[in-house]
């Protein structure tokens, strides 16, 4: 816990990468997320949080498209990317998905050697000319998932055999091989323990030079450690949105207050 | 008495115990339900169950034991002199069977009575028309030695029913009895009725296993005696299949089993594709609707009976093949000589296999987590790269081990080829040429007249074994991959 810390942060103003604007996310007949209104600034962690079931993870998918693969789920509203509008016709998800990379609760790496994981986004998007970029990119993801150093030696090795934070990270890795502009992360760390929490939280801030990172995350600690923006979901609703340092230490919202101190969740 | 009113009386009685014994269980607990150990339904099924199942099982034992050893009794009263020539032992019984049958029917018409029946006496009446008007035909006038023996026959009989009946109504009786005594409030009755609960599971699971290496045993001492009248280098090594019912025949498996592959291996270039591509645009594409109307539907096919595929392959494919490749055909060649060829039986048997393979492709994708295909779009890729490069890899052992099963359904089998792939033993790598299969040449060569001691027939029980050992091999293959590839996401 440095809490104490969060007033601290250096909260720069940076150019603005995802504007939602009156987002609405309907699964059949349930209304899962409710005129959503939110900017996220390039550079930045921003972090999602809220009880269970809140929609958080929900209008996460929507950044990236990813609720397009479920049948009954219908989103409504705008969602910018750099001005351009995600849901417009001429998008094609499968583009937008290379520039707005994702890692998932769980870590699912390919049953494919740990190098092949990696390789797969730049094989699929012709990334590299030949064999020794490839290996370039490879290694140069693997660095920056940190895991790079544990694995070098078995890069033939199948990637389900490492242990859950170090295909966690691999997945890390595997995602910012793609050269994403965006990277979403869907509780990233809730199926690994706290040394492996650490080291990819490291690794989070690392991406922020480089990339605008949104976090879902339970843990309002790991929200606090990581992210310079929060933003609060409640029923679907976001309740409240800006600096992490001011959200943790004087929310306006009793809600916020609420859950952060533990009274709902 | 008879076994139905015996059985109807063990049924009576447990039904009897189960009542009774709950009752019993009430009253000790003084009414209070809650004192007992066990609900008490279970004080109920234990002394029903100590009633009927050593009974019951007694029964089935009595009634297996009890015709062998009257057999053997009652053979050994005929003298080896009483056995016509031309003919043996067993016939000689069988006759005494009937005559003793005969008896019995005709105490039971009314047209003897039991003293008449028991003191009949050869040659004074005459038998042979009794026994024709009870229905008993009989071969020839019934010999004084055969009425001895079918005497004797009755007597066993009686006397052995009913000795059965007495002990199962003892053991009956004495089993609800003991059960009934022990039946108080502290019994721990559901421990007992679990425990044979158990049991009927154990026994159903080994009937099944038993009959497998029953009929593995079987198989295997048929074709001992096979290859005591045959030498097994021309079986295995031989290369031509001439069977002769005047003897020295040819009788080389080769050219069945090249058969056999051969059919086989078109049968999986047809379904193999076709039905892993059915999987993949069910499992990965169609919508909930779709697939909800077509998977049953594809699912129908592997319903047909395969006589009617054989119909199939006979009166349509065989003809359009015939009208394409035949003489005076479409495409001018004259390739084919009949309807039946490789190319026909392989063809249908395809169609037979693809919902097979589908079926069991489309369940092995779908066990595929959606982790990997989340992970796979997140990146950016296609839903076919997804597909070709994620899911299919993920998913190959199991496909692998689908089509070993497809395979080894084919290699067995029957209806299909017999209809549709001719009866030619030959080694041609003409796929027009009708060839003939393992498991035709078995039908043809048990069907009709067959002699069990010509290696002719018995070389059916030789090639029915390679055929089994062909294709559990490929199953025990399958399996394991299937369970290898299970694995990997545990």
């Amino acid at each position: 816990m440095n809490d104490m810390t969060v007033m601290d942060k250096t909260v720069e103003t940076q150019n603005i990468k995802i504007a939602a604007k009156d987002v609405n996310v309907y699964y059949g007949d349930s209304h899962a997320i409710k005129d959503v209104n939110v900017e996220i600034e390039d550079n930045t962690v921003t972090a999602f949080i809220g009880p269970s079931g809140c929609g958080k993870s929900t209008f996460l998918r929507c950044l990236n498209r990813m609720n397009d693969t479920i049948d009954i789920c219908r989103v409504k509203g705008d969602i910018l990317l750099d001005g351009e509008d995600i849901y417009d016709k001429r998008v094609d998800p499968v583009q937008l998905r290379a520039k707005v990379g994702m890692v998932f609760q769980k870590p699912n790496p390919f049953p494919k050697s740990i190098y092949d994981n990696v390789a797969y986004g730049p094989r699929i998007h012709g990334l590299a000319k030949n064999k020794a970029e490839l290996d370039e990119i490879v290694e140069k993801s693997l660095r920056r998932g940190a895991i790079w150093d544990e694995v070098k030696d078995r890069l033939d090795a199948p990637g389900t055999g490492l242990s859950g934070g170090q295909q966690q990270r691999l997945c890390i890795a595997r995602a910012v091989a793609t050269e994403p502009e965006v990277l979403l992360m869907d509780e990233p760390c809730s199926a690994l323990d706290p040394i492996a929490t650490a080291q990819v939280e490291e690794l989070i801030d690392e991406l922020r030079s480089q990339y605008s990172v949104v976090i879902v995350t339970h843990s309002m600690q790991q929200a606090a450690r990581v992210s310079q923006k929060t933003a609060f979901f409640h029923l679907g609703n976001l309740v409240e949105f800006g600096p992490t340092g001011q959200i943790f230490t004087n929310p306006e919202d009793p809600r916020t207050e609420s859950y952060i101190t533990g009274r709902i969740g | 008495m008879p076994t139905f009113w015996l059985v109807a009386l063990l049924l009576a009685l447990s039904a009897a115990g189960y009542y009774g014994g709950r009752r019993r269980a009430i009253a000790t607990a003084a009414g209070n339900v809650k004192d007992l150990h066990s609900l008490p339904s279970y004080y109920g099924y234990h002394v029903a169950l100590a009633a009927f199942v050593p009974a019951i099982g007694a029964l089935a034992i009595w009634l297996l034991a009890q015709p062998m050893f009257i057999e053997t009794r009652v053979s050994g009263m005929i003298p080896a002199e009483a056995i016509p020539e031309s003919s043996s032992i067993g016939l000689v019984m069988s006759d005494v069977r009937r005559v003793a049958e005969g008896l019995d029917l005709a105490v039971e018409q009314g047209l003897l009575t039991a003293r008449e029946a028991r003191n009949a006496i050869a040659g004074e009446q005459d038998l042979r028309a009794l026994m024709g008007e009870v229905g008993v035909a009989l071969g020839s006038k019934v010999r004084p030695e055969v009425l001895e023996a079918a005497q004797a026959y009755r007597n066993l009989s009686h006397t052995g029913r009913n000795a059965m009946t007495a002990v199962v109504a003892l053991l009956a009786l004495g089993g609800f009895a003991f059960a009934y005594a022990r039946t108080h409030k502290d019994f721990r009755a559901r421990n007992v009725v679990e425990r044979a609960v158990l049991a009927l599971l154990i026994l159903a699971a080994s009937l099944a296993i038993l009959t497998t290496v029953g009929i593995v045993l079987s198989m295997l001492f048929e074709t001992k005696n096979f290859f005591g009248l045959h030498s097994w280098t021309d079986f295995f090594f031989g290369s031509t299949w001439a069977p002769n019912f005047r003897g020295g025949s040819e009788l080389s498996i080769l050219p069945l089993l090249w058969g056999t592959l051969y059919i086989s291996f078109i049968a999986l270039l047809v379904a193999v594709p076709v039905g892993l591509f059915a999987a993949i645009y069910l499992s990965e594409y169609a919508s909930g609707a779709v697939r909800a109307f077509a998977k049953p539907l594809l699912e129908i096919l592997a319903g047909i009976p395969t006589i009617v595929y054989g119909l199939f392959a006979l009166l349509t494919v065989g003809p359009a093949l015939a009208d394409l490749f035949g003489k005076g055909g479409l495409l001018g060649v004259e390739w084919m000589a009949g309807a039946t060829s490789v190319l026909t039986a392989g063809l249908v048997m395809g169609i037979m296999l693809i919902p097979f393979v589908s079926s069991l492709s489309d369940d092995i994708i779908n066990a595929v987590p959606q982790a990997m295909r989340d992970g796979s779009l997140g990146l950016g890729a296609t839903k076919s790269e997804t597909v070709r490069q994620v899911v299919m890899p993920a998913a190959l052992p199991g496909i692998v081990g689908a089509v070993l099963l497809a395979a080894s359904r084919a290699i067995g089998e029957t209806m299909i080829v017999v209809m549709g792939a001719g009866a030619i033993a030959k080694f041609s790598a003409n796929p027009l040429e009708s060839m003939t299969t393992i498991t035709t040449r078995i039908v043809s060569q048990l069907t009709g007249d067959t002699d069990f001691a010509s290696p002719e027939t018995l070389v059916a029980f030789a090639l029915g074994l390679t055929l089994f050992v062909l294709t559990l091999g490929l199953n025990v293959l399958a399996l394991y991959i299937v369970r290898k590839y299970r694995e990997q996401y545990e």
